[in-house]
């Protein structure tokens, strides 16, 4: 999928590694415990929330099922709205496309909206080989991207990174990037943000080209949507002469009324907020206003396979909200690096094997990386059943039988074997169809979930239970 | 085979053939507004709404709004302003800041330089606290509202205001450059605590006017 996770460790390795990091966990569980809690305020505020998260599964699996329609509509809307679609089958084409796109405007820089697409295609070093340098416009992709790091949650990128390394980021690394950082620069936010926004605003003031993904595209109008906080997206996506948008041909919605349902779930399911500070809506190019020029990049990079797995296919649903990750036990203590790709969490244990396949350990041991506990599923806007597709795909990797991987994989799931009677009541009930609502185990399930919102910590410390029972 | 003959070829072998069947319409049960259908009760929201996201929030009538403009400007020191196409005739006449017309010329480093910017909106929706550009008479080109630091934007009620995302969408126009703003510029990347502003305007201030 990308050069950048290449030598990535199995995720028990990498899990123990950072399980032992506690600086790591700490801001981790400050984190996902502080979004968390935000967010079932904001998802209570609406009385709807189930229907709302029923209609969005409902025109997920509709768009899905008629995927070939909604690509060639868009394809039709955003050609007649002034853009230019390209299709890329795999992530070396796109970067070809892109990097081609590029070359053509006579440009050597590009701004850049955060983009787990164009993460996951591993952009920003294609552009460099070919001499083209990619800044990162997100303030946490900034901090990822001066510490020559990698991000380690879909929302808050550099969570990981306390405001004192922040600070030191900024001071010793600016300056080789661009503008350096002001003298005596504390670690406050506001002089951090401050400093960033000075260093990045000379960058949007002469970029010529810039480069995004999108939260959805509707094919019925050509329009693509960005929704962000920081007002670095804007600046992106209407500064330059020339967009490209790098785009998850599984992103297209049909209609524009579509996004009334998703336009409600998505920020309160991400950030809990009632909306997003920013939302950015285009269609084509407007004469006067915007860039000139617009580029549409459809990318398939693996989704027609998760596609063609009719269980597996509902990964294909996801928002990237990260509302799994801020409620998931070994998301908690592992972090987002473990998981050896740009999808970490329950979402990407689910989503990064079917895009990959499961040939190498690491892929192998994601569908392991969960102690089944349905947390994931309750708070999925899109009701993605993450503990039923981690089961399907510990079969699918079982069944490659006597490959190194399956060591490794074995190895994680230490972590729910050695709890039997709840992965048997998990597996038993992964095999059934699911209600929208919140499921209740039978027998001697209920008990554990009847807590299920909290997830228990096991009885024993995870990081113990490393120490003894990692490979 | 070009990749796009192979990506559709893949989602055919993906999802089989021959044609699949069209089926039910979509589950659409969710609520059209949470609010109550009341001009007076849902300026009141966008009110709350606006200022829990740190919005500036001021009312006033049609015969203040000059007046009104105009404070706000000197309070934030302002020394220009840069003026939509469209901009209602008479809402800067109290101001004595300088004005930047936009004729389509002012570059973003021009108006990088420029202390505030005043414009109207195409609506504002009371259940999100969000006000809604769409580069209309009044608004200008996204560029105008983004650079400066200082936003002062005007939402003529009960006219301009919705009560949700799903009445507002189909007031809106998809062939239009639309932005979106809930509050300033904000973001929680550094150990979560919220800074107002790392590109957009910092200072959002929403003046709601209902006639005199
Ligand atoms: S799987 Fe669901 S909860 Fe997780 S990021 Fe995707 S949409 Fe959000």
């Amino acid at each position: 999928m990308t050069d950048t996770f290449l030598g990535m460790p199995a995720f028990p390795q990498a899990a123990a590694e950072a399980v032992r990091d506690g600086q790591l966990r700490a801001n981790l569980r400050h984190a996902t415990h502080t979004i968390r809690d935000k967010r079932a305020r904001a998802v209570a505020e609406l009385s709807d929330w189930a229907e709302l998260r029923a209609a969005g599964k409902a025109i997920k699996d509709h768009t899905l099922r008629h995927l070939d329609r909604y690509l060639v509509q868009l394809e039709e809307s955003v050609t007649a709205a002034g853009g230019t679609v390209h299709w890329a089958a795999d992530a070396e084409e796109a970067n070809r496309i892109v990097a081609g796109l590029v070359r053509a405007t006579g440009e050597t820089e590009v701004v850049k909206v955060k983009s787990m697409a164009t993460q996951e295609i591993g952009l920003n070093e294609a552009l460099a080989a070919e001499g083209i340098t990619a800044y990162e416009t997100d303030l946490a992709e900034l901090i990822v991207q001066l510490g020559d790091d990698r991000p380690s949650h879909i929302l808050v990128p550099a969570i990981h990174r306390n405001r004192a390394e922040i600070r030191e980021i900024f001071a010793e690394r600016m300056a080789a990037w661009g503008r350096p950082a002001p003298e005596g620069l504390t670690d406050t936010p506001a002089e951090l943000a401050e400093a960033a926004r000075l260093h990045l605003r000379e960058k949007f003031l002469r970029a010529q080209v810039a480069i995004s993904g999108a939260n959805f595209m509707v094919a019925e109008t050509g329009t693509l949507v960005v929704v962000e906080s920081e007002g670095n997206g804007w600046m992106c996506l209407t500064l330059p002469r020339a967009l490209i948008s790098v785009v998850g041909i599984e992103k297209v919605v049909p209609t524009w009324r579509d996004l009334e349902v998703f336009l409600q779930l998505l920020p309160r399911s991400s950030t809990a907020e009632r909306m997003n500070p920013y939302t950015s809506l285009w269609t084509g190019t407007t004469e006067g206003d915007g860039p000139s020029e617009f580029h549409l990049v459809l990318l398939d990079n693996g989704r027609t396979a998760a596609l063609a797995d009719q269980v597996g296919r509902q990964a294909l649903r996801c928002i990237r909200c990260s509302a799994c990750l801020n409620v998931c036990p070994v998301y908690e203590r592992a972090g987002g690096h473990a998981y050896g790709s740009v999808y970490p969490g329950p979402i990407g244990a689910i989503l990064t094997p079917q895009l990959r396949g499961t040939a190498s350990p690491v892929d192998a041991s994601l569908p392991y990386a969960s102690s089944l506990c349905g947390a994931c599923y309750e708070v999925c806007p899109v009701a993605i059943d993450i503990p039923e597709v981690l089961v399907h795909l510990r079969e699918r990797v079982a069944e490659q039988g006597g490959h190194p991987a399956e060591r490794a994989a074995i190895a994680a799931a230490g972590y729910v074997l050695d709890h039997p009677a709840l992965l048997t009541a998990a597996e038993r009930l992964a095999g059934r169809t699911r209600a929208l609502h919140p499921r209740r185990l039978p027998g001697p399930g209920r008990a554990w979930t009847d807590t299920r919102d909290l997830p228990e910590v096991p009885a024993e410390p995870f990081r113990d239970w490393w120490r003894k029972n990692r490979p | 085979m070009n990749s796009r003959d192979l990506i559709l070829g893949r989602i055919h072998a993906a999802l089989g053939e021959p044609a699949r069947p069209d089926e039910q319409p979509l589950p659409r049960a969710y609520a059209t507004a949470h609010a109550p259908d009341d001009p007076a009760a849902l300026l009141d929201l966008l009110h709350r709404n606006l200022a829990d996201y740190r919005a500036r929030v001021h009312r006033c009538t049609t015969t203040e709004l000059p007046q009104r403009i105009a404070e706000l400007l000197t309070a934030r020191g302002t020394r220009t302003v840069a003026v939509p196409p469209g901009l209602p005739p008479g809402w800067l006449d109290a101001a004595t800041a300088e004005l930047l017309p936009d004729d389509g010329t002012l570059t973003a480093a021009r108006l990088d330089r420029v202390d505030s910017v005043v414009t109207g909106c195409t609506l504002a929706i009371a259940e999100t606290g969000t006000i809604v550009l769409d580069a209309g008479p009044g608004q200008g080109r996204r560029l105008l509202t983004l650079v400066p630091d200082h936003h002062v934007c005007v939402v003529r009620a009960p006219e301009q205001v919705v009560a949700s995302v799903p009445l507002a969408l189909p007031r809106l126009d998809p062939a239009r450059p639309q932005t979106w703003i809930s509050g300033p510029s904000a973001t929680s990347d550094i150990e979560l605590d919220r800074v107002e502003g790392v590109h957009g305007p910092r200072t959002l201030d929403v003046v709601l006017v209902t006639p005199a």
